[in-house]
């Protein structure tokens, strides 16, 4: 690993500590969303459709209202249907309101229609029978070219904005163009030009903890919530509009969380136990099925993708188009646009136009999965790109790097790139003997490049140190990837003290400002940059503090290796004071020492990676392995570079799922088929090779130590790279996902 | 739900009879308990044979034979020392059920009864010519294992009948047996197909075969058509395509999640060829 190799200008970032939260899971003494447990607690349990898309007649709760077990029943109607002071929530707090519980009409199969709040968790999955609900059946739509075709039943009249141009299906909702120069020119230039038409299945985040909260809600307006979620002040702001009360009465506490990967940014069930709270006035647990989970929660979209790539003899790409139609569910929000805007980035192009299409249909509102929308542009562009370079006997790296995007590159969505890592990915790459090794017959190699923006986002931190030296940090971001240990070594960089001795904590709503959601990568960066901030605030205070008591200027003080030392010759002759010595009577010398940093840093840096794999498929049954695979990818500055391999290796073992056997299988009927674990393919241990990792590392301008985000840019390439290597071993392209055998196997069949 | 835990089979038998609604035999439970909390099925009576005597033996009889007590787990017949030896086949694909964890509870009898054609025990026991005997109201019968299932979760037994015991016959020289399945992954998956294959050899040649095929019809096959291909051959390249031509003929399979007919049918003849490879090996003594 390049990193342990290399001379560093920091005593802590860049070495690999234990985990703070280690112990406590390896232990159990962890607490999940499921792990809380209050004095008088009933269980709720969520009816849902079994319909696809059904007029909802009437609610008959009646029997279940009656039942001896049952305290609370609750439907739409319990719910505020208008933000009323609530800024920030105005164009997703409909649908997300109407995901939560259905309205008039069951949109998808496992949409919510009513909730009980029962004695006992099964008295309450028993009271759910007791409620009837009489449906109108209507024509449902789950497949993204079915839904825009003209006949195609309409999910929501009017739910299109200004973006969709005329004559479209209502199912079209939001329309994105972007790109520069002229593609029909770039193509004229070309030697070769490949079109070619890709899709993608919906896969799910499979986060192994499924959805789960405690709410208590009194009828003064005041209320708790535990829940496992990415981000607790957005649940605050949400679940607080959606019972009418007001934000800062409601504190919510994040749980330990057992993954996220985007799909935990969003509410489901905290605002239906804090409504059954209400009505029961006691305190109410959810926790859902991993059915529930599938049927009900987010997965990523399905896609359907036509591209044409032109290019040149040499390799030069002379025009690119790419036409995205993203399926993301009964509501808008299918990241169409991140789509057409991902595909093309990492390349430097004279000719290019790319469209995103966002579509409704009778499946569960889509919610963010790392990078939502890239992996599937990546792969259809990177596919074509593939082609090219086997039709024209051209080395796929040196393509890439003869095209790649590089600082001053104006980017094929408009802005113009600083300083970025792609080239260096590339050249590691070509570099790593991983691309030199021989393959076997039957084997085939793929490589693919991926990018993502990174976010910075609204950010508070603040940092308290206690009289004995040690330090409390109170981030706003849950720890969704081992950022408490990132946070802690960039704390004790900036004020020189062990990393043992900082605690980090995920404070809560009522003990910190607003956090935005841990997503878009953005919780290393922001959160780090605001922890180093804060750390410096409170140097300053130690500085001042130091200077008190030696009787010199503030300003002739400076903080070196966690002392205060004089900053010159001239500001007089003292030793080395330490923080401990400094904090030890911080009462008498002015009172508490503590830091603080607030701001939405807008400085995260895009981040490119480049992925190599080898593939096996088994020609008698079109069975892939996944032999080896090596992640590449920019990460600025590894602040816990364990931590970073893992977001590495996370993307890539994500990927390989979606690749080969994770999908969404819906009937006839418009239900899910395949909601448990045995039947939805995630990849289980031994279906994975060991991943390889390369850390590169250029700077982000944009932060203090340089870091970019890394948690989402290594799902982007693995969709397309592994296509690839499948696509060379069968000597038969791959342009639809999963690569499950049964596909495989009728492929080469076709092929002869 | 009433629950039950008699000391004997006569008296789980009579329980049985006398239960109204939804009865349930609880053996490892993995899928009786599973479909209790997943609400798919919700017993009225559920009776655990476990406490019976003897359920758990795993015995050689004096002609070579084996009685299997109807609790034996996966992880007991894997960790004998000579079942295994006898009967790879059977011991490999009750392997193949679940995690570590399953495999401590389940078990070969309710594997069988819970009427999956896709049970991976199954058609290895079927090509073994293992026999179940039934205890019911009217004394016990012994049953083939082929003739248990008659339906997807259907079974031939009648109200307030279960299985006391299942019998492998005994291995004799010159014989092997083995068990594929095919799963998209490595592990912890159902069977798209399941191919069973048992056979003796004298000298180079086949003089007895039994294939089994699973989840490509409503219930196991025990198909003549695949022993027929093999017998009376050295398992040369012509043997083994006949072999698979029968097997794919043999199918009548279903599209669903987790394959599609013409993948079934397909790999129903790849995996019947690659497993009487490693039967054909196993009974000439080369152990795999
Ligand atoms: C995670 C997981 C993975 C699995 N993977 C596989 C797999 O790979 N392959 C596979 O084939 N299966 C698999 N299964 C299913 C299950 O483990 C097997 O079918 C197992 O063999 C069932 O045995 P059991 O003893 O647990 O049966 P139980 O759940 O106790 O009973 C199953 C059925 O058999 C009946 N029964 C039990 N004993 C008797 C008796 N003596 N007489 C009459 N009826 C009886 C019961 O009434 C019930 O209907 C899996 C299950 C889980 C939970």
């Amino acid at each position: 690993m390049a990193l342990d190799d290399r001379k560093s200008e920091f005593n802590f970032v860049g070495t690999r500590p234990d985990r703070p939260d280690g112990l406590d899971k390896v232990t159990g003494r962890a607490k999940f969303g499921a792990d809380a447990y209050a004095p008088g607690m009933l269980h709720g349990a969520i009816l849902r459709s079994p319909h696809a898309h059904a007029r909802i007649i009437k609610i008959d709760a009646s029997k279940a209202e009656a039942h001896k077990d049952v305290k609370a029943v609750v439907t739409r109607a319990d719910f505020s249907d208008k933000p009323e002071f609530k800024p920030g929530l105005e164009g997703e707090f409909w649908n997300v309101l109407e995901n939560v519980m259905a309205g008039e009409k069951a949109l998808y199969d496992g949409h919510a229609i009513a909730a009980v709040a029962a004695t006992s968790a099964l008295a309450a999955r028993d009271a759910l029978k007791l409620i009837e609900v009489e449906y109108e059946v209507l024509p449902h739509v789950t497949d993204v070219d079915k839904a825009m075709a003209p006949d195609a039943p309409v999910i929501r009249e009017g739910a299109a904005d200004y973006s969709v141009p005329a004559g479209m299906h209502p199912n079209v909702v939001r329309y994105h163009e972007s790109g520069h120069g002229e593609v029909e020119a770039g193509f004229a230039e070309a030697d070769l030009v490949i079109e070619d038409s890709f899709a993608t299945e919906a896969t799910h985040q499979g986060y192994i903890e499924p959805h789960a909260c405690l709410a208590m809600l009194g009828n003064d307006g005041k209320g708790e919530l535990w829940c496992t979620t990415q981000g607790h002040w957005y649940a605050q702001k949400y679940c607080a509009a959606a019972l009418g009360i007001e934000t800062a009465q409601l504190r919510v506490t994040a749980s330990e969380i057992g993954g996220g990967f985007g799909g935990k940014t969003t509410v489901f069930i905290e605002p239906v136990a804090l409504a059954l709270s209400r009505k029961a006035n006691r305190p109410v647990k959810l926790v859902m099925s991993r059915s529930e989970v599938f049927r009900a929660t987010g997965p990523t979209s399905s896609a359907s993708m036509d591209i044409k790539i032109g290019m040149k003899k040499d390799g030069t790409i002379t025009g690119a188009q790419g036409i995205f139609r993203l399926q993301g569910g009964a509501f808008p929000g299918a990241p169409g646009d991140m789509t057409a805007m991902c595909g093309f980035a990492p390349y430097n192009l004279t000719n290019v136009r790319q469209v995103g299409y966002d579509v409704m249909a009778n499946r569960p509102k889509q919610a963010a999965y790392r990078a939502p929308g890239a992996p599937m542009g990546a792969f259809a562009v990177e596919s074509v790109i593939d082609e090219l370079c086997k039709k024209l006997g051209l080395d796929p790296i040196d393509v890439r790097l003869k095209n790649a995007a590089h600082e001053g590159t104006k980017a094929n969505y408009g802005p113009t790139y600083e300083r970025i890592g792609l080239v260096e990915t590339l050249e590691a790459a070509k570099a790593h003997p991983h691309y030199a090794a021989p393959l076997k017959p039957g084997q085939g190699r793929g490589i693919s490049c991926g990018f993502w923006f990174n976010h910075g986002g609204e950010t508070s931190v603040s940092l308290a140190l206690s009289e004995d030296g040690s330090a409390q940090l109170m981030v706003g971001t849950p720890d969704i990837g081992g950022s408490r240990a990132s946070m802690a070594l960039m704390a004790a960089e900036v004020l020189g003290i062990p990393y043992e001795n900082i605690r980090v904590t995920i404070a809560d709503t009522a003990t910190l400002g607003y956090n935005d959601v841990s997503h878009g990568s953005r919780v290393t960066y922001a959160s780090g940059l605001a922890t180093i901030k804060a750390a410096k605030h409170a140097v300053e205070k130690l500085c001042e503090r130091a200077a008190v008591k030696w009787g010199i200027p503030g300003d002739a003080v400076k903080w070196e290796d966690g002392c205060a030392v004089p900053s010159g010759p001239n500001a007089g002759d003292f030793d080395p004071m330490p923080l401990a010595d400094i904090t030890a009577d911080m009462g008498a010398t002015g009172g508490p020492i503590s830091g603080h940093f607030e701001a939405t840093p807008e400085g995260a840096g895009v981040s490119f990676g480049t992925h190599i794999v080898d593939a096996e498929v088994d020609p008698e049954t079109g069975k892939t392995s996944v032999i080896r695979y090596t992640v590449i990818q920019d990460a600025g500055k590894a602040i816990h570079p364990d931590y970073v391999e893992g977001q590495f290796q996370g993307g890539a073992a994500q990927g390989i799922g979606w690749a080969l056997n994770e999908e969404y299988v819906y009937g006839e009927d418009g239900r899910l088929q395949n909601s448990i674990f045995l039947d939805y393919r995630i990849p289980v241990a031994s279906d994975l090779p060991m991943i390889d990792t390369v850390i590169v590392e250029v700077p982000n301008p944009g932060h203090p130590f340089g870091v970019r985000g890394v948690g989402e840019t290594g799902i982007v390439p693995p969709l397309a790279a592994i296509a690839n290597a499948v696509s060379n071993a069968a000597g038969v392209r791959m342009r639809q996902l999963p690569m499950s055998p049964p596909r495989i196997l009728a492929a080469l069949k076709e092929n002869g | 739900m009433d629950y039950h835990s008699p000391a004997s089979f006569v008296e789980a038998s009579a329980l049985a009879a006398n239960a109204t609604g939804i009865t349930r035999f609880l053996a490892g439970g993995t899928d009786v308990l599973v479909q209790l909390r997943s609400d798919l099925v919700t017993p009225d009576t559920l009776i655990d044979i476990k406490k019976i005597n003897g359920v758990r033996d795993i015995t050689r009889n004096a002609d070579g034979s084996w009685t299997l007590g109807v609790a034996a787990t996966g992880a007991e017949m894997s960790e004998h020392p000579e079942l295994g030896r006898d009967w790879p086949g059977v011991v490999e694909a009750m392997d193949l059920i679940g995690s570590t964890q399953v495999q401590g509870r389940a078990t070969l009898t309710g594997n069988l009864c819970n009427g999956s054609p896709a049970a991976d025990s199954v058609p290895a026991m079927v090509a073994a010519g293992v026999t179940v005997t039934v205890t019911g109201p009217d004394g016990a019968r012994e049953l083939a294992v082929e003739d248990i299932p008659t339906g997807p979760g259907k079974t031939a037994l009648a109200k307030g009948e279960l299985i006391s015991a299942v019998n492998i016959p005994a291995r004799g020289a010159n014989g092997g047996d083995a068990y594929l399945r095919f799963i998209p992954r490595t592990e912890m998956d159902i069977a798209v197909v399941g191919v069973g294959v048992n056979l003796r050899l004298d000298g180079d040649k086949i003089i007895e075969a039994r294939v089994s095929l699973g989840a490509v019809a409503p219930t196991v096959l025990l198909v003549e058509d695949c022993a027929k291909a093999i017998i009376g051959t050295t398992l040369d390249e012509v043997a083994l395509d006949a072999l698979a031509t029968a097997a794919s003929a043999a199918c009548n399979p279903i599209d669903d999640k987790r394959g599609t007919i013409e993948f079934r049918t397909e790999v129903a003849g790849v995996l019947a060829k690659r497993t009487a490879k490693i039967a054909y090996a196993r009974a000439k003594g080369e152990h795999a």
